[in-house]
């Protein structure tokens, strides 16, 4: 199982999906774990009831059947399918429309989802925020730059309440998914896909109200990650292709060229000394 | 999130050739440097040796001359660059620049025997003249800006050619993979460069294509893939005129 997971780690981003497929076939008795622990681009499903789209994962899922967290019923239909209490069927009903709100005013479009479960140890409880963007030039993608491009969050926040001392403990897993391919005439197919995992643990005062805590909480990482992509995606593969080939007409400290001369120079300050 | 235990706790049992391309598939797409840390990984996957034996020998050779791996030759005369140009059989690779022919087992990446080449793998007295000009050149280039490349030249048209006024091509190719896992990084440059030389008309057609992969995975796993070709005719001055061209695309 490990050796699996390691696999996932390695393989190409953009063949995710094919890598998951291939090891849910050869490991049938681990599927759910792989499926859990894996992270893949979030699939979508329309309701027809409410006329909304929402986003699939493991937390909405009954053997293969998804609740909508719009009607909160199954799709394909299932009898008794799990439901959460009343009590947290409020709270995800309030965040859906929330994280609607929060997500058309930074992406401009693109699809949420909130789902709100208890955990099997039956303390507070859980809840998972997923958010989907196509910016491709068949999806929302606006500027026309982008051929491909995809960008898949999933926020896991576990709370646990202290009635007492009216305070929360809220411990949030972000992560992100992004794929971006452009291909410009000038120049050739570039493509540059990946996930990263952040995690953040915080606690505060219950009177704000679960959803106006988890929903700051939320803000926040995103625009944490939002920044760390940034670097992370753009600078240090960047930086990869620089330690592969140096750009000859650019002289800098840490290239070849710009080391052989600090070595002479500080060669020849010692020996004048 | 909860399982229902149906009847499908039977799993359907995959056959062993479905088994032997799905190891092959994860074999071949191991980003650069990391092919053993894979190869373990598929080994346990599959959980059976003879499996991953049968997938291994499929893909390792694939997997070599994609990603151009350079090999030791065991009589100390430098390296050896597996790719598609120098490829006599599955696992006999000429070396230009000593021109010696290189026997490998793929599996294993180790380079078992060197021994000369036969004169008719090898280019012409007169081609091999250019063909040398361009191999040392292209060292010195490849030493500059790539710190630890393997580069090579070969002649992959008109290698019979024995006077001035024919045609013949040379194909440069210049391979650079890093793996730094503390660093958390790894990747690969490879260019490939034809250079079609018509004496008769005195030019040199040059069609290139450079492709990088980068792979960076602290705390999640991002990689790079871009590639980018370029065409271009020159007047033949001199040779060398064409290698300075190749240094600035």
């Amino acid at each position: 199982m490990e050796a699996a997971m390691d696999l996932m780690r390695r393989m190409p981003p953009s063949l995710s999906q094919q890598a998951l497929d291939s090891l849910l076939a050869l490991l049938p008795a681990h599927s759910s774990e792989l499926l859990s622990r894996s992270d893949q681009p979030l699939q979508v499903a329309y309701d027809e009831e409410f006329d909304k789209h929402y986003l699939l994962c493991d937390y909405n899922r009954d053997g293969d059947s998804y609740r909508s967290p719009w009607s909160s019923k199954y799709k394909p239909e299932l009898e008794d399918g799990v439901q959460p209490s009343p009590e947290l069927r409020k709270l995800e009903q309030e965040a859906n429309e929330v994280f609607a709100i929060y997500r058309d005013q930074y992406y401009e479009g693109g699809i949420s989802s909130v789902y709100v479960w208890e955990p099997e140890d039956g303390k507070g409880f859980a809840a998972c925020v997923l958010i989907k963007k196509d910016g491709s030039d068949g999806g929302d993608g606006r500027r026309g730059l982008l051929q491909e491009g995809a960008w898949d969050a999933i926020h896991v926040v576990e709370v646990k309440e202290d009635q007492e001392r009216q305070m929360g403990h809220y411990c949030l897993t972000s992560t992100v998914m992004l794929a971006l391919t452009t291909a410009n005439r000038a120049s050739g197919p570039f493509s540059l896909s990946g996930s990263i995992t952040r995690q953040m643990e915080s606690d505060i005062s219950l009177e704000p109200g679960h959803l106006c805590n988890m929903g700051r909480l939320i803000e926040e990482m995103e625009s944490k990650l939002r920044n760390g992509l940034d670097q992370v995606y753009f600078g240090k593969t960047k930086e990869v292709v620089f330690t592969l080939r140096e750009p000859l007409g650019v002289m800098s400290a840490s290239s070849h060229v710009g080391q052989t001369l600090q070595r002479m120079i500080v060669n020849d300050l010692a020996h004048s000394r | 999130m909860e399982d229902r235990i149906s009847e499908e706790d039977e799993y359907e049992e995959l056959a062993d050739d479905q088994k032997v391309a799905i190891g092959k598939w994860f074999l071949l797409n191991a980003p650069p440097g990391q092919v053993s840390q894979v190869a373990k990984d598929v080994r346990e996957v599959l959980m059976d040796e003879r499996l991953y034996d049968q997938a291994a020998k499929e893909a390792f050779p694939e997997y070599n001359v994609k990603n151009m791996i350079s090999l030791e030759m065991p009589d100390g005369s430098g390296q050896v660059l597996l790719t598609e140009f120098g490829q006599l059989d599955r696992s006999r690779y000429l070396d230009p620049r000593t021109a010696s022919v290189a026997v490998v087992d793929h599996v294993k990446q180790v380079c078992t025997e060197v021994r000369p080449a036969d004169d008719e793998d090898l280019p012409s007295a007169y081609v091999e003249g250019f063909r040398f000009s361009v191999d040392a050149a292209l060292m010195k280039y490849v030493d500059d800006a790539f710190q630890g490349g393997e580069c090579s030249v070969y002649c992959t048209k008109g290698k019979d050619v024995e006077k001035s006024g024919g045609e013949f091509e040379l194909t440069v190719v210049i391979c650079n993979s890093s793996y730094s896992p503390k660093n958390f990084r790894g990747g690969c440059w490879q260019s490939v460069w034809r250079v079609l030389i018509n004496e008769e008309l005195r030019t040199a057609t040059l069609q290139g294509t450079i492709s990088v992969n980068a792979h960076y995975f602290e705390e999640g796993n991002v990689q790079l893939e871009s590639s980018r070709k370029f065409n271009d005719t020159v007047t033949l001055q001199v040779l060398n005129t064409c290698l300075a061209y190749g240094h600035h695309p």
